[in-house]
């Protein structure tokens, strides 16, 4: 479940930066990130990766905090390096067993794990650190679609409350002596809570919808929006973009690394 | 007001029973809510009480009779549309009418769908929750709150679209006494119509004369049924506590 939004309760310079800003900032940093394909440019990825470290302390989150949210990439990451090298065409630098480790797989292996930790450190940094009723907010703000937006603030509205309803629904069965092993009546058990879970999600939507219908509700959706677009946001971005802009300069032409 | 002379709510004859089933939930029923009615409605669990309010928002088809609300004759999806603002139902979950993360956003709601533009939704919004005593509970985030504060938030969310009646469906159900005290001073500071159906005597007493009944699809007016008290004495008595 979401750990509560942690993250989002700090306060920090970041905290302050206007939410549709930060949303921004995350996804071009991240599309500039994930646009590096060639390994001679490793150096420069591992100066982004750098960058997201620093915006990272910048929203005061922890060492802790961040190998708390790295592991499930790391596992991912884990497979990568697993399967990669060896299916990967190119030269052999070195034989396992009967397989080929090929070099041009081991680098695209390591572009990976940095472009995939600096951008998830990037939505740490500027996405993490609000709610998601906020984020929703902000993406309306920026006319993502409509539907789109109000799909994921119903989700972190009723996920909480099927939550609750999953676990009331295992507290019942356990209170009668269910305990979980490997048989067919723990996995029936678990199917019908399953089953359960999905029919009372439907008729909650049904009474939700006749509620939202009772307001006046006629498809199309309001919200109130209340960010405002300060100054320390306008300079934040700005200076963002142009500390990219200058970053890449120097290394294009060469004055660094 | 607007309707003086006009039923808020006039059921006539109303007969509904689910598809496939024989039973009749609501079994010829006939109801009035004139402007400034105040009535309770205690009756046991299945007899009706949900599908009837909801019948009269136009959320369930009855399969006879007719609904009239404000003098109209409703009959279809659009009619409903154009009269439900009006009138206030307040559902018996909290969960399922306040689905909006945040407090504020949900008390909105209404006055927005209304057409208020955004500043005048957030004033009357602001309003209402200090009218209710719970404007600290604004910025929250509603899946946190306690059920207490969960229906607070529904009935200003209710109110925040000045109906001109109001359908409460056990609006005390699972509430401790304080919350309880406190809706009962919120109804009886109200100058419209309602409606309030629950379980508890007591509740229904503090706020309204006028209590009525239903069983078996029909409705039961105050001077058929015999709800009265008896002064008694027994350990305990001061906790509170209820009597079958």
């Amino acid at each position: 479940m979401i750990d509560n939004e942690k993250l989002a309760s700090k306060e920090s310079l970041i905290h302050r930066i206007n939410p549709c800003v930060r949303i921004l900032i995350a996804v071009i940093l991240s599309f500039w990130v994930a646009l590096i394909n060639d390994f001679s440019d490793f150096k420069f990825l591992l100066g982004c990766l750098f960058i997201s470290f620093i915006f990272v302390f910048l929203a005061s989150i922890t060492i802790a905090e961040i190998y708390q949210r790295l592991k499930p990439l790391f596992l991912f990451l884990l497979m990568i390096w697993a399967l990669l090298p060896i299916t990967f065409n190119g030269d052999t630098i070195y034989q396992v067993l009967c397989f080929d480790l090929s070099k041009q797989g081991l680098e695209y292996c390591a572009m990976l794990t940095i472009k995939s930790i600096t951008i998830i450190l990037f939505f740490m940094a500027f996405v993490a650190t609000m709610t998601i009723g906020v984020m929703g907010k902000a993406l309306q703000k920026l006319h993502i679609s409509n539907k789109f937006v109000f799909l994921v603030l119903m989700t972190y509205r009723y996920i909480f409350v099927i939550g609750e309803e999953y676990q009331r629904l295992l507290r019942a069965a356990k209170i009668r002596g269910f305990v979980s092993k490997t048989n067919i009546h723990s996995y029936k058990t678990y199917a019908h809570i399953a089953g359960m879970l999905f029919v009372r999600a439907a008729m909650r939507a049904k009474r939700v919808h006749q509620a939202m219908v009772c307001r006046g509700f006629n498809g199309r959706f309001y919200t109130i929006d209340k960010f405002v677009m300060d100054k320390l946001s306008i300079i934040f971005f700005i200076a963002v973009l142009f500390f990219m802009i200058i970053y890449q300069w120097l290394f294009i032409k060469g004055l660094i690394f | 007001m607007k309707n003086d002379k006009k039923s808020i709510i006039k059921l006539e004859n109303i007969s509904f029973s689910y598809p496939g089933s024989d039973k009749k939930i609501l079994n010829d029923l006939s109801f009035k809510l004139d402007p400034n009615d105040k009535i309770g409605m205690i009756a046991p669990n299945g007899s009706g009480k949900t599908t009837l309010l909801h019948t009269i928002m136009g959320l369930c088809q009855p399969d006879s009779g007719s609904v009239e609300l404000f003098g109209q004759m409703m009959k279809k999806e659009k009619e409903f549309a154009q009269y439900r603002p009006k009138i206030g139902l307040m559902f018996q979950d909290s969960d399922d009418q306040l689905f909006n993360p945040y407090v504020i956003d949900d008390v909105a709601f209404g006055p927005l769908n209304l057409g208020f533009s955004q500043k005048e939704a957030l004033l009357i919004a602001k309003e209402t929750l200090s009218n209710l005593g719970i404007e600290d509970l604004e910025n929250s985030i509603v899946h946190k709150l306690s059920g207490g504060q969960k229906r607070l938030v529904a009935l200003a969310a209710v109110l925040a679209m000045d109906p001109e009646a109001l359908l409460l469906d056990e609006p005390t159900a699972g509430l401790d006494m304080e919350v309880k005290t406190r809706i009962e001073g919120i109804l009886n500071n109200l100058d419209i119509a309602f409606l309030v159906v629950a379980h508890d005597f007591n509740f229904l007493k503090n706020i309204t004369p006028r209590i009525i009944s239903m069983s078996e699809g029909k409705i039961f007016m105050d001077d058929q049924i015999h709800i009265h008290q008896h002064e008694h004495i027994h350990k305990y008595g001061h906790d509170p506590h209820t009597h079958v």
